[in-house]
């Protein structure tokens, strides 16, 4: 069952993430994204880790992608057609394939530990809001004050200047 | 829960989607999609976390991807309002239309 | 308030003037003239009052043994050499802190009503309280290093109040000559303070000083060769000959600045230390003949150069070197007690000089030039008066100071051990002859005959100073003429300073005191005051009686006109030094250091790289595009080179 359930969640994120990248316009794109991350939180939520499920389509899913759509909606453009030149097409996708060729002997070596006997409550809401709030209460602290930091940045980039 | 799946499988998985992100963000010329595939860069990292999280039974992966998360949003929120200035100057959001910071 | 208030309370002597240079050089520019002249004057004066309660202080002591020493706190330590900040009256210390403090105070006073005209006035008071700090420092410290501080203190002082008119291209000149004439003796003063602590691993006077008699052998190789480098100190600063060039030169500087630093204090501190070292000194014979030499020679060399100068100030300076010649003359052949009393009639006498001189050129409107003055006498009657006491002071007329200070010298000499002591006895009376003559010389053209003035303002406008010039002026007349009874002879115990300081010089080596018949004192006192009349004598009859006899026997062909000449330019000395070391200098600079390793080397080097960078530069620049896919690329392929190498190395 779960393996079964990997295997689709798996395809349909990487066809997804394909078409994302290939498609003509970015409202395309961004429906495509969607897709991808509610595969994700499947996965997530396969690997036991619940509330990072539920937090991946709202938070992701729901608020990110809304911006995007919004600010695609926004500015209403199509993308100038036509790709790179060629060159510049090929020195790119070369980078790409290489890479992509070095993480399968990077992956293939790991000896990944077998599963254990997972503790109670793990990657349930109480047991990440504990550890947020205690050993990890600083760098939430500290990211608070960048989101912060965002807003108030995101508003003065993008307000009307006043005349 | 024991699960019949290897930790490799869903690595692999991850590296798949960071490789089409990248290819993304070289390949394309509207800064929005630039801006998603780094976005599905950033998923394939959590990807990541998350799966390690749960082979080495240890929840801190968790709390890392709830702050990649929170930066993810502060980075499109500022990412976007990037855009829509540019937008607004330039009347463009082609990436290689913008070069302020040629030497 | 006991007598050992001011013993106790003696480190406000030299920090009451380091305030006053400090408010007035901080704050000088917004305070007026009155409040300037009061701060440096009031600091000063405040000083030389606590000086005087020190003094009685001391002499409240045990005769004996009178060392005061206090050590305020430790200056310097690391390892084994200690510095620290004390302060030590004896007899010795207490002379000088009486002289600086009290013909310090005089001279602030006069600067007063000399500098009213001048621009910087609180600049120029600033230097001059910082000079008595330094002097202070100089002579009440209790180490070597203390002193040196003060030494080079002096030195900064003088440099900056002799190019006082930096506007002045001479006399910014000559500022840096005497800055860099007095290094050459300060390094030998370095050299000996190292000397003394490596050998006796301390520069404490106390400890060097009672060390020294067990430690050092009697002319021993180390002993020589510290006296020697510390005399070489000493030759530097007190002017003596082949050091002594800068000493005219500093002239250019105020008149008040010539009477406290070039004349009564700073130039004196080189007798100083070799009286402070007179331990030392007594245990090398060789450097004693050293001293006593260069003394004698400097004094008839200088008094020499003296004859034919026209310009007032610098017949003084000249009179100044040989008047130290003496001092140092003193020293060598062991009468300290007499060098120190020189030293303190000259300053009453010499300051008087400059002083009255200063006041000469003040009513003169600025004129140096003696060819321009006489008949001064009944235009500025105070100045003549204290003018004329002065120079019989030091042209040694009996009962004048000058005359006791300067005959003690001459029977010293004359009863003295050292080698060739008569030969040196001739040539200071030849320098006591020409002393008389040149002062008279200066005496007659300034103050007798017809004012000779060309300029109608100037003629005009000769007056005498106010009183704020001629008060200080009086009370250094009546210094030099009771200040020779100090030391008065052929009386049994009635020369007061023998007996106050004579306990301090008295260490092992040192010449024994000559006990002279009372005739052989008599008949050189009567030698000495029958040259010195022989000179005035014929002062007056070359520029009172007879002025054109002069001008006819310098201008006739012949030897005398040679010597004239030759005297006029001074011997050439400068000139010499010039071609000796300052061109060869400014040729070396010029052609290697400039044209070669400047210009070629260190600029070639430095265009190479500032070329080098620009072509980098130029280069790296095409890498930046500002197209973000391109930096993306570079990121990316940095990724790829990372992890392929890091999959190398791991081997997978």
């Amino acid at each position: 069952m779960e393996t079964l359930l990997f295997y689709l969640f798996a395809t349909l994120s990487v066809a997804f993430g394909l078409m994302m990248i290939m498609a003509r316009q970015a409202i395309y794109s961004a429906v495509c994204l969607i897709g991808v991350m509610f595969c994700l939180a499947g996965l997530f939520a396969l690997l036991s880790a619940h509330l990072i499920a539920a937090l991946q389509i709202l938070v992701y899913a729901g608020a990110v992608m809304v911006l995007f759509v919004f600010v695609i909606m926004l500015l209403n453009l199509r993308e100038k057609a036509g790709l790179r030149s060629v060159g510049d097409m090929a020195t790119q996708l070369f980078f790409v394939v290489v890479l992509g060729v070095l993480f399968v002997p990077l992956i293939a070596s790991y000896d990944a530990p077998s599963a254990t006997k997972l503790a109670e409550g793990f990657g349930s809401t109480a047991g990440v809001g504990t550890l947020l709030y205690t050993d990890y209460i600083l760098p939430f602290e500290i990211v608070s004050v960048l989101l912060l930091a965002a807003l108030v940045g995101a508003v003065a980039l993008a307000k009307t200047r006043m005349r | 829960m024991e699960s019949a799946l290897a930790a490799n499988q869903f690595l692999a998985l991850s590296a798949i989607l960071f490789v089409i992100g990248v290819a993304g963000v070289l390949t394309r010329r509207n800064v929005i999609v630039v801006m998603m595939s780094i976005e599905l860069m950033l998923n394939a990292g959590n990807l990541v976390f998350i799966t390690f999280s749960h082979y080495l039974n240890d929840m801190s992966g968790h709390v890392f991807v709830f702050m990649v998360m929170a930066v993810a949003a502060a980075e499109a929120a500022v990412g976007l309002a990037i855009a829509l200035a540019m937008f607004k100057n330039r009347e463009t959001v082609d990436v290689d239309e913008v070069n302020l910071m040629k030497g | 308030m006991g007598l050992t208030w001011g013993l106790e309370n003696i480190w406000l002597v030299p920090i009451l003037p380091l305030l006053g240079s400090i408010i007035n050089g901080v704050f000088g520019r917004y305070l007026s003239k009155p409040v300037i002249g009061a701060v440096a004057c009031g600091s000063t004066g405040l000083s030389f009052f606590v000086a005087v309660l020190a003094f009685a202080g001391l002499i409240s002591q045990n005769p004996a043994y009178r060392v005061y020493e206090n050590v305020l706190f430790t200056w310097i330590e690391s390892g084994s050499f200690v510095a620290e900040a004390g302060i030590q009256l004896d007899p010795l210390s207490g002379i000088w802190l009486l002289i600086v403090t009290g013909v310090g105070f005089l001279i602030h006073i006069y600067s007063i009503g000399y500098m009213r005209h001048e621009d910087g006035y609180p600049r120029y008071f600033s230097y001059l309280n910082l000079f008595m700090f330094s002097m202070l420092l100089l002579v009440l410290g209790n180490n070597f290093l203390l002193m040196f501080i003060g030494w080079e203190g002096v030195g900064l002082c003088s440099y900056l109040l002799i190019g006082y008119y930096y506007d002045k291209d001479s006399a910014a000149d000559a500022g840096k000559k005497a800055f860099i004439m007095n290094r050459v003796g300060d390094f030998g003063f370095l050299l000996a303070i190292m000397w003394i602590f490596t050998i006796f691993g301390s520069i404490d006077y106390t400890t060097v000083f009672t060390a020294a008699n067990a430690t050092l052998e009697y002319g021993g190789f180390a002993v020589t060769g510290i006296t020697l480098l510390l005399f070489l100190g000493a030759v530097g600063k007190s002017a003596q000959v082949p050091l002594y060039t800068w000493l005219p030169d500093a002239m250019e500087g105020p008149t008040p600045v010539s009477a406290l630093i070039h004349a009564a204090t700073m130039v004196t501190a080189g007798v100083y230390m070799v009286c402070r070292c007179a331990v030392l000194f007594n245990l090398a014979p060789v450097s004693m003949v050293t001293v006593a030499m260069i003394g004698a020679f400097t004094a008839v060399f200088a008094a020499t150069m003296g004859l034919y100068q026209n310009d007032i100030k610098r017949v003084l300076a000249y009179s100044t070197v040989s008047q130290l010649g003496y001092m140092f003359l003193a020293c060598g052949v062991g009468a300290y007690v007499a060098a120190v009393f020189h030293v303190m009639t000259h300053a009453f006498f010499k300051a008087c000089l400059f002083l009255g001189s200063g006041s000469v050129i003040h009513g003169m409107s600025g004129e140096q030039d003696m060819r321009q003055m006489g008949g001064l006498k009944d235009k500025m009657p105070v100045t003549h008066l204290t003018f004329l006491i002065s120079t019989l002071a030091i042209a040694g007329i009996p009962l004048f100071a000058g005359f006791f200070s300067k005959d003690e010298i001459l029977l010293s000499v004359f009863m003295g051990h050292t080698s060739g002591h008569f030969f040196f006895w001739f040539l200071a009376t030849v320098a006591a002859a020409l002393t008389a003559f040149y002062m008279f010389r200066l005496y007659y053209m300034t103050f007798a005959g017809e004012l000779r003035a060309e300029d109608k303002h100037v003629r005009d406008h000769v007056h005498e100073s106010p009183y704020v010039m001629t008060v200080p002026l009086l009370v250094l007349a009546f210094l030099a003429v009771i200040g020779g009874f100090f030391g008065f002879p052929i009386i049994k115990g009635a020369h007061a300073l023998n007996n106050f300081m004579a306990p301090m010089f008295n260490t092992v080596g040192a010449p024994e005191h000559p006990h002279p018949s009372l005739m052989v004192e008599l008949i050189l006192m009567g030698l000495s005051v029958g040259v010195a009349v022989a000179g005035i004598l014929t002062a007056r009859h070359f520029y009172q009686t007879k002025p054109e006899a002069a001008t006819a026997m310098a201008n006739k062909e012949g030897l005398i006109h040679k010597i004239y000449v030759t005297m006029k330019n001074k011997y050439y000395i400068d000139e010499l030094y010039d071609a000796l070391f300052v061109n060869p200098a400014v040729r070396i600079s010029r052609n290697f250091l400039w044209k070669i390793f400047d210009v070629k080397i260190i600029d070639g080097f430095v265009n190479a790289l500032a070329a080098m960078v620009k072509e980098i530069g130029s280069t790296a620049r095409l890498t930046q595009t500002g197209l973000i896919r391109n930096y993306a690329l570079a990121m990316v392929a940095g990724c790829v080179f990372l992890i392929g190498f890091w999959l190398l190395a791991i081997g997978v």
